[in-house]
């Protein structure tokens, strides 16, 4: 029976039309996996050549053992959101002749086997070698080795756990991290120490491996836990049920001031709110908006102006670049709808054009308190705010006429990449960089002023032309309407 | 007035559908039939102008399709999911539609009064979003969609399918009164041959794209087309 399942396995993946279709994505999969284990691997192999140089008076070991707390905390947080349990695709084996224990069996065995249990190996392993030519007691070393192992297996299933009690609440995520805070700061504040509890249950499992079957009896319970959970809800009404929301009818009369691209506005604007992938869009608003911390207080860039326009454009374009990359194909589910009711297609561009725009202009607004990192701040993001409206929202409505991907939009949104063709990479990086060079020229050879006036006076003239500018852009689509409508009708 | 003329529809060299010449008078119920793969709803896409046609033309009230966009104020259609949008209550969806046929939520509001029976108080008021309604009602929905602004052209695959019994009957009068009591001409295509001898006036057979029988709906026409299709 398991060599059916791993069979199944090998087939979902290879012939999903996922990895059929866009190589490019699978290639940026593997270089971001590959990126991850070399930074865990790195990290496996310098810690401890660190730890000895910076704090030679301490045992290396003990010290990861007393953060090993902050690394179970930020591990099973990434879980939380990054790892799910797959029971969706096992409904068809539901009515085969087979044990439920088999099925449940399977599809927890099959979570162990996650990308994400194998990360923490490629720092375990290094670490624990490099114990070993330390002269460390080898059993020792090889204890905490699995020790660290089975705690890794713990957090993944503690976090189905977790997971399939916060679906039960409406508040999804905010009690997780209430939680880890509360944890954390706990901790912090010295209340109840849980780094050094931890660190010293750990050094006591390694001195007697005896101990080592108390974590072991944890994961066993964690399991059955996750077991009984499961066979309670293997039912097509309990997880394997898709949730329905409670729907509220709203008619956004506000928008109604905008005239002919109201419906389509009201549509855009439920689009964004309603749907899981699109709303995580307005969440990357505040990281945007926060983005230039990164850059301004340090000293580092304090003279490298042309890294603020790149700041500028992204703090005032991440929306833009976010909802934009992705037009039409946010309408998708639904375009041959629009596509044969009484529509202009014109109408419905400008909608999504004044969207972004607005999204600029409420994006600078919220970013004028970088004033306090100096004028040119300010200058700078009003002239990227005036690019981005002008010459940036038109490049990404253009490049919308080449989309010919679908999305689901009921699908998560972190780590999503369906819908991302070689189109959004190509359109991603000039929408970034050619503005910083364009400032950066007249800058250099003129002065500050000059690459400002340059960004300007390039963003009003995109803004002059606009109803131009669409007319073009609307016959784009117009020419590849049978294309995307066949193409957003393929099922993924 | 529907006229169609040499028109057919390649994919990598299989000819899907090929009609040389159709007329379909306005103001006619017309119903489509055939096995899977007839063409039936290739046929619908190309009056829609969803696909291309690979030779002729569909002329709708001296409209080309695949020329203008001027057919689109007086036609509308249902064809499957892909025409509801799944994030909108269904009220929030008659009303963006109701919208882009030029009337306000009040109209709306009123045209929708006649069909309270159809929803059976399972559509309207309801704190669902379409995408989360049954399979039956997000069809219900679709059809009625499909019939606000007095179309003059009306496309509906398959309505039938999915629908309860009650809700069938209903439909069929309903359609049935479309015909007596407004000049639109109404197309449908449907498995249940009982339903389109019902309803329908006309009944073309398609069989793997060609027209196989026309047929003026006579008291015979159901048995015709069962034997026709026990073969």
């Amino acid at each position: 029976m398991i060599k059916h399942f791993i069979n199944f396995e090998w087939k979902q993946f290879f012939r999903s039309s996922y990895w059929q279709k866009s190589i490019a994505l699978n290639i940026l999969m593997a270089f971001l996996a590959v990126y991850f284990m070399l930074v865990f691997l790195a990290l496996g192999i310098s810690i401890y050549p660190l730890l000895k140089k910076q704090f030679p008076e301490s045992d290396p070991l003990l010290m990861v053992n007393s953060f090993l707390f902050y690394w179970f905390l930020g591990d099973l947080l990434m879980r939380f959101f990054l790892q799910k349990l797959p029971v969706m695709n096992i409904k068809p084996l539901l009515i085969l002749p087979l044990k439920r224990n088999k099925i449940l069996n399977y599809v927890l065995g099959r979570s162990a086997l996650s990308f994400f249990n194998f990360l923490p190996l490629f720092a375990i392993i290094p670490f624990g070698v490099i114990l070993i030519f330390e002269d460390y007691n080898t059993t020792t070393t090889i204890v905490w080795m699995v020790l660290m192992y089975v705690f890794t297996l713990i957090i993944n299933f503690l976090n189905f756990i977790i997971e399939a009690k916060s679906a039960e609440t409406e508040l999804s995520f905010l009690p997780l991290i209430l939680i880890a805070s509360l944890l954390f700061a706990v901790n912090y504040f010295e209340l109840i120490e849980f780094t050094t509890l931890l660190g010293n249950a750990i050094n006591v499992i390694v001195e007697n491996p005896i101990y080592l079957s108390i974590p072991i009896a944890i994961l066993a319970l964690v399991y059955y836990f996750n077991y009984t959970m499961l066979k309670t809800k293997l039912y097509v009404d309990g997880s394997l049920k898709a949730k329905a929301d409670v729907a509220t009818t709203t008619d956004l009369a506000w928008t109604r001031r905008f005239g002919d691209i109201a419906p389509f506005l009201q549509l855009d604007l439920k689009l964004l709110w309603r749907n899981k992938r699109p709303r995580s869009s307005i969440f990357i608003l505040v990281i945007g908006l926060l983005y230039g911390l990164f850059f301004y207080p340090n000293p580092m860039y304090k003279d490298w102006i042309p890294m603020f326009v790149f700041v500028g454009i992204f703090v005032t374009g991440i929306f833009m670049i976010n909802f934009g990359q992705f037009i039409p194909a946010w309408d998708s589910g639904y375009y041959k709808l629009l596509m044969s009711q009484n529509i202009k297609y014109k109408e419905y561009l400008n909608s999504k054009f004044s969207l972004m725009l607005i999204s600029a202009i409420i994006m600078f607004v919220l970013s004028i308190p970088y004033v306090y990192f100096g004028w040119k701040i300010l200058t700078i993001h009003f002239a990227a705010m005036i690019y981005n409206i002008g010459i940036n929202s038109h490049v990404l409505l253009l490049g919308g006429s080449f989309n010919r991907k679908k999305i689901d939009l009921t699908q998560r949104a972190a780590f999503n990449y369906q819908g991302t063709g070689a189109v959004q990479w190509l359109i991603g990086f000039p929408l970034l960089l050619i503005p910083i060079l364009l400032f950066y020229v007249p800058y250099k050879f003129l002065g500050f002023e000059a690459g400002i006036a340059t960004l300007i006076i390039l963003g009003i003239i995109g803004i002059v032309f606009h109803q131009k500018i669409m007319n073009f852009i609307t016959k784009k689509y117009l020419n590849s309407k049978y294309k995307m409508i066949s193409a957003f009708d393929q099922s993924n | 007035m529907i006229k169609v003329t040499e028109l057919s529809k390649k994919y990598s060299g299989n000819i899907v559908l090929n009609i040389d010449e159709l007329e379909i008078p306005k103001g006619q119920t017309f119903g489509l039939v055939g096995n899977n793969g007839a063409g039936k709803t290739t046929f619908f896409n190309l009056l829609l102008d969803l696909i291309n046609p690979t030779t002729g033309q569909i002329i709708t009230h001296e409209i080309q399709v695949n020329k203008s966009e001027d057919w689109k104020p007086f036609t509308a259609a249902f064809i499957d999911e892909s025409f509801l949008i799944g994030y909108l209550t269904p009220e929030e969806y008659f009303y963006f539609i109701g919208e882009l046929r030029g009337l306000n939520k009040a109209d709306i509001d009123t045209f929708l009064i006649q069909f309270e029976e159809i929803f059976n108080g399972e559509i309207l008021g309801g704190k669902k979003y379409l995408r989360d309604l049954s399979k039956g009602n997000q069809k219900k929905a679709g059809i009625v969609a499909a019939l606000i602004g007095n179309p003059e052209v009306i496309v509906l695959d398959e309505p039938f399918a999915n629908l309860d019994p009650t809700t069938q009957i209903r439909l069929k009068k309903m359609l049935k009164d479309l015909t007596t009591n407004s000049q639109a001409t109404v197309l449908i295509s449907s498995h249940d041959l009982g339903h389109v001898t019902e309803v329908c006036e006309r009944i073309v057979v398609l069989d793997k794209g060609n027209v196989v029988k026309d047929i003026q709906t006579s008291q015979e026409t159901l048995k015709e087309l069962e034997t026709y299709f026990s073969v």
